[in-house]
């Protein structure tokens, strides 16, 4: 048996197709929305199972076509990665005694290493 | 949406959302919200949401003590169905030069003048506090249990929930382009899905308060600046304080959930409305936690994004009126620390509007301080 109480769309933050719909009817109308509201997407692997599932569900309520509905960004990394392995990329290393703590910045911005910049929101 | 109210109120981040909630508890009828995007898209949704008594000026302290107040019987205030999940587990804030130590112990004495219980740690009773903590290179620290953190969608989310039963109108996806005004005094608002006539408009419009104002002719004195965060996978307790220090300029919370947020300065970010981010910061933040808490090598990285700061000249908010300019008020540059004023904010500017006694004094946060070369001065921001 099952109801949307006891499906889970978002398997990383457990969130269920019961709670997605509760969002909707109260007024979600976008992927982030939902997301804010009930955590979907939000864990681990940054809605690559639920996006799709969620989107699906926004549309169906508000009549629209899912690849209307499909705009929230991905937000890098792309796989989760542990914090030591990015101190590790440190040249410094270790603990910063610096006054001001500020250590300059090593060049510009909008690189990453995983995954295509994302700009907007 | 309607096209004539009795206050139209410009962002759906934290502090619009307190303000509309506050005019319609106040007993105010015909309130427009209007937000360019949707609730917490601008800065609010993308802050660190810490909540803290332990700052250096009297003001701050004063803001933030009754913000508090508010805070801990929010969720009941608003009749919220969700967790606005607002947690008391205390900020520590670490000393790692002898300067910074030494202004703690300033700012300490200030606090306890105004009633706050913020207490002075050796390194030894820190860890006491937070066994997973590094005191390698500390020289003190101080911790107040009274401060802590929220989710900043729920907590915008609630008010504007709250607004809603009071009979407000919250219309998302509708930008204001322009504010009417004659003979010095507000006529209303011009947005995408039409206008609006009405004798009151409040500018709570975060990193676009400048174009806002400039709507009616007034030069905002605010930059914005990009700042940096990220969130980990969710983990067992790490943590349970804000953790946070000047000299090295990070701030971290472990969210209810488990996963641990966290942020840092950086005087290179770029001004301006770039809200892309940088692998050197995903480096360099890391690299300072790993030595704060050693244990959050293993924790893995799941997002990182960044918002903006609207900074004033004296990182103090700019709030009230203007004079000459009937039915205009702002509550703008927060300069980093928005979201734990809001609540006090929502109220005091909603007061002002209806000519109510004001709950706290805000006399000397207005836009003529600047021109008087009257500054406020806070020795502790990030
Ligand atoms: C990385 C980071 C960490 C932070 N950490 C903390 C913290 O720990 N504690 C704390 O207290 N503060 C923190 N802050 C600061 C805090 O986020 C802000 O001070 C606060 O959210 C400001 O709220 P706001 O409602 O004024 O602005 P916003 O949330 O930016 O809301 C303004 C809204 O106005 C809308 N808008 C703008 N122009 C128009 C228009 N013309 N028509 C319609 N709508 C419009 C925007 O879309 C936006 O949603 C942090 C900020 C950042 C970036």
């Amino acid at each position: 048996m099952s109801d949307e109480n006891t499906i889970i769309v978002c398997r990383c933050e457990d969130v269920t197709l019961g709670e997605i719909r509760k969002a909707i009817r109260e007024g979600a109308t976008t992927l982030d929305e939902v997301k804010r509201i009930t955590r979907a997407g939000m864990g681990p692997c940054q809605g690559r199972t639920c996006r799709l599932l969620v989107a699906g569900e926004i549309a169906r309520y508000h009549r629209k076509h899912v690849s209307e509905v499909l705009q929230s960004r991905y937000r890098p990394p792309v796989k989760p990665v542990k914090m030591g392995d990015f101190a590790a990329l440190s040249e410094e290393g270790g603990n910063s005694q610096e006054e001001g703590g500020h250590r300059q910045a090593t060049g510009g911005d909008g690189q990453c290493i995983c995954g295509k910049a994302v700009t907007g929101k | 949406m309607k096209t004539t109210a009795d206050a139209v109120v410009i962002g759906g981040g934290v502090v619009g959302a307190a303000i509309a909630y506050n005019l319609a508890k106040y007993g105010l009828k015909n309130i427009v919200l209007c937000e360019k995007d949707t609730f917490a898209s601008g800065s609010t949704g993308r802050c660190g949401a810490g909540v803290r008594e332990q700052w250096g000026a009297e003001g701050n302290i004063r803001m933030c003590k009754a913000a508090i107040d508010i805070f801990e019987n929010l969720q009941e205030e608003l009749e919220y169905d969700y967790d606005i999940e607002f947690v008391q587990k205390g900020y520590l804030m670490l000393a790692y030069i002898e300067k910074e130590w030494e202004q703690f112990n300033v700012n300490i004495k200030v606090q306890h003048k105004l009633g706050v219980n913020a207490v002075a740690l050796t390194p030894q009773e820190a860890r006491e506090i937070v066994p997973t903590l590094n005191t390698e290179g500390l020289y003190g620290a101080t911790f107040n249990a009274r401060d802590g953190h929220a989710n900043p969608f729920h907590t915008t989310r609630a008010y504007l929930k709250a607004f809603e039963r009071l009979g407000g109108e919250v219309c998302f996806f509708t930008e204001v382009t322009g504010i009417e005004k004659t003979n010095g005094r507000i006529q209303g608002v011009k947005t995408t899905k039409g206008d609006i006539s009405a004798p009151v408009v409040v500018n709570a419009a975060g990193p676009w308060a400048a174009p806002v104002a400039s709507m009616v002719g007034v030069d905002l004195p605010v930059y914005t600046e990009r700042h940096q965060i990220l969130v980990t996978e969710p983990v067992g307790r790490l943590f349970d304080p804000m953790l946070m220090s000047f000299s090295r300029g990070f701030y971290s919370q472990q969210t209810p959930h488990g996963s641990v947020v966290m942020g840092i300065g950086d005087p290179n970010e770029p001004k301006g409305y770039d809200i892309g981010h940088s692998w050197q910061f995903l480096r360099r933040m890391c690299d300072i936690m790993c030595s704060v808490v050693p244990a959050l090598e293993g924790v893995r990285v799941v997002r990182q994004w960044s918002g903006l700061y609207t900074i004033s000249p004296d990182a103090h908010p700019i709030l009230g009126t203007v004079p000459g300019i009937d039915g205009y008020y702002h509550a703008v540059g927060f300069s980093g620390h928005g979201f734990m004023l809001a609540p006090i904010v929502g109220k005091v500017i909603a007061e002002m509007i209806l000519d109510k006694e004001l709950s706290i004094d805000i006399s000397g946060l207005d836009l003529g301080r600047f021109e008087r070369g009257d500054l406020r001065v806070e020795p502790s921001v990030v």
